[in-house]
């Protein structure tokens, strides 16, 4: 070590704290705001209290909300991973023109603008003849679930040992049982990780949701922002609050079952 | 090294061939659902803002967009705010990979879970905050007050600076964790070989590490322009009307203009600017890719 990587190494921690801080500031305004006593927003706030979350029970809109976006995330979720194990190991295994090819085009909807996406959406759905605002929202977020599993179960399934599907073949598992008894123990990390992004990233849409919501089917998303501009009492912040709880919660799991490293990386 | 990963290359061809095409398969049903509810309405969309009312073909819908000054300024912010959050993302990433990768313990802990926590706060209530945080009598002007570094409260809230800063933070991990990574299937005997052979830091930056790590760069940049020339919640919340992008004028288009013709063509505008991103992106990773 020269006294030049000494620096750029002192760099890059100091780099990296600040990034974590960054990182973790938007949580702590909004648990902070969550303890204020002040219905407007100051920081620091004038006085503690507890109201906000005492409030929170008088929201029943906001309480339909979180219930649907959680039935959407979970379903969606849970269908993607089914597609997406097969996909996967189509596009791991199998061997047809334009590999790559499907590879990038199963992935791409994450990169596709939201906004474009719910448009298109919208208009393809009133094409068909689908008013069905719930079920319009769960298809819609099968496409936004899929491409998370997708990213997660290519990669992991790039360097599983395929070799044991064949050799749970020989000892007389059939092939959906072969998946089910080894592939997939195998790479629970992956479907740990792809699982959770996919469910955050549908517990997270709006963009899409806008254009597919009607009056009774309103997501988490939507909800929220509709208070914000509507009322923005710290609320709000309260519930996220909650929500940032049930997630240490999660991770903490995550973090003992599997290791937070493996977790994140798949 | 194949050899020891596929022994069963050594069984007949006909029952591997039957195997293959099955495997093949299982491909159906996940490509058949994008193709219908993803791909044939994006499709639909695109081929839509080439149609004219009589079903002709037209550029009608191009040629009056780009022939409006006010969309080409609300294009430009749109490509600048994207391509200075890209820029800032990587800045901040790149040293943290960095010390991630070395990192142990309780530190690396913090790390990833100053990555991941974050995630579960909602882009609406992490936009929230930060608008919180930028206004003139927010927290950030007050700290910047009392350390003497500006005289009176400066105007943060509905600037493009404030954009990009709260841009950034949501999508920063997005950038740091392709670049991380690839720094952790990196060799470390590599640096030192470098510097046993005499290479300075500089030149190891830029022949070894920077080199090797250009495939997570190129992940990481693609994923946060993308994210930022798309982004909807974020801007409505810290700049709001005054400074439109292209993801706002298509929401205010569709939902309060009701002009669909308008947002339609706008639609179709940022969706070719997002396939070329994807298609670029994927392009300078395949090269990169066969390079090695």
């Amino acid at each position: 070590m020269t006294r030049t990587d000494q620096i750029f190494s002192r760099l890059s921690w100091i780099v990296a704290i600040a990034t974590a801080a960054f990182l973790m500031l938007p949580i702590v305004i909004t648990v902070v705001v969550s303890f204020s006593a002040s219905p407007v927003y100051t920081l620091p706030p004038p006085d503690w209290s507890l109201r906000w979350y005492e409030a929170l029970q008088r929201k029943f809109g906001l309480v339909d909300a979180v219930l649907l976006s959680l039935n959407l995330a979970v379903l969606s979720t849970a269908v993607s991973l089914a597609l997406g194990t097969a996909a996967a190991i189509a596009v791991a295994r199998g061997q047809f023109p334009g590999r790559a090819a499907v590879g990038t085009f199963v992935v791409s909807p994450l990169m596709m603008p939201g906004l474009v996406l719910g448009v298109a959406m919208l208009q393809f759905f009133r094409d068909i003849g689908l008013r069905d605002a719930y079920w319009s929202l769960l298809l819609a977020h099968v496409v936004i679930t899929l491409p998370f599993v997708m990213r997660t179960l290519l990669a992991a399934m790039g360097s599983f040992d395929f070799s044991m599907i064949d050799a749970a073949r020989t000892l007389g598992l059939s092939y959906p049982k072969a998946i089910a008894k080894v592939l997939i123990p195998n790479l629970a990390p992956a479907y740990l990780t792809g699982g959770l992004f996919a469910f955050l990233a549908s517990m997270d849409n709006y963009p899409i949701s806008i254009f597919l919501t009607d009056a009774r089917n309103k997501t988490l998303p939507i909800k929220m922002l509709q208070y914000l501009e509507e009322q923005p009492d710290p609320s709000i912040a309260a519930m996220s609050t909650g929500l940032i709880l049930l997630a240490i919660v999660v991770l903490a799991i995550g973090a003992r079952t599997v290791g937070l490293n493996r977790m994140i990386q798949g | 090294m194949s050899a020891i990963r596929h022994p069963i290359s050594g069984t007949p061809p006909r029952r591997i061939g039957t195997l293959v095409d099955k495997t093949a398969l299982l491909a159906g049903p996940g490509l058949l659902y994008l193709a219908v509810l993803y791909a044939v309405p994006l499709l639909l969309l695109l081929l839509q803002s080439f149609r004219s009312d009589d079903g002709g073909f037209t550029l009608v819908a191009y040629t009056s967009f780009f022939g409006d000054t006010y969309n080409l300024e609300v294009l430009a912010r749109t490509l600048r705010v994207a391509f200075l959050t890209t820029l800032l993302s990587l800045a901040v990433a790149y040293p943290t990979a960095i010390a991630m990768n070395r990192a142990k313990g309780i530190w690396l802990t913090v790390f990833l879970v100053a990555l991941v926590l974050p995630m579960s706060l909602g882009v609406v209530v992490k936009a929230f905050a930060w608008s919180i945080l930028f206004r003139s009598n927010g927290a950030l002007n007050q700290t910047m007050e009392s350390l003497g570094l500006i005289d009176a409260p400066i105007r943060m809230l509905f600037t493009e600076t404030a954009l990009v800063i709260g841009a950034a933070n949501v999508f920063l991990p997005f950038m740091v964790l392709p670049i991380y990574a690839v720094l952790r299937q990196q060799d470390d005997a590599l640096q030192h070989a470098a510097a046993s052979l005499g290479a300075s830091p500089v030149f190891r930056f830029f022949h070894v590490s920077l080199p090797l790590t250009l495939p997570g760069i190129v992940a990481g940049a693609a994923f946060v322009f993308s994210l930022s020339i798309s982004m909807y919640v974020i801007p409505s919340l810290i700049v709001g009307e005054t400074q439109q992008t292209l993801p706002m004028l298509i929401a205010r288009s569709f939902l309060y203009l009701r002009n669909e013709q308008l947002g339609s063509s706008i639609s179709a505008i940022l969706l070719i600017i997002a396939i070329a991103v994807v298609l670029f992106s994927s392009w300078l990773a395949a090269r990169l890719g066969a390079k090695e």
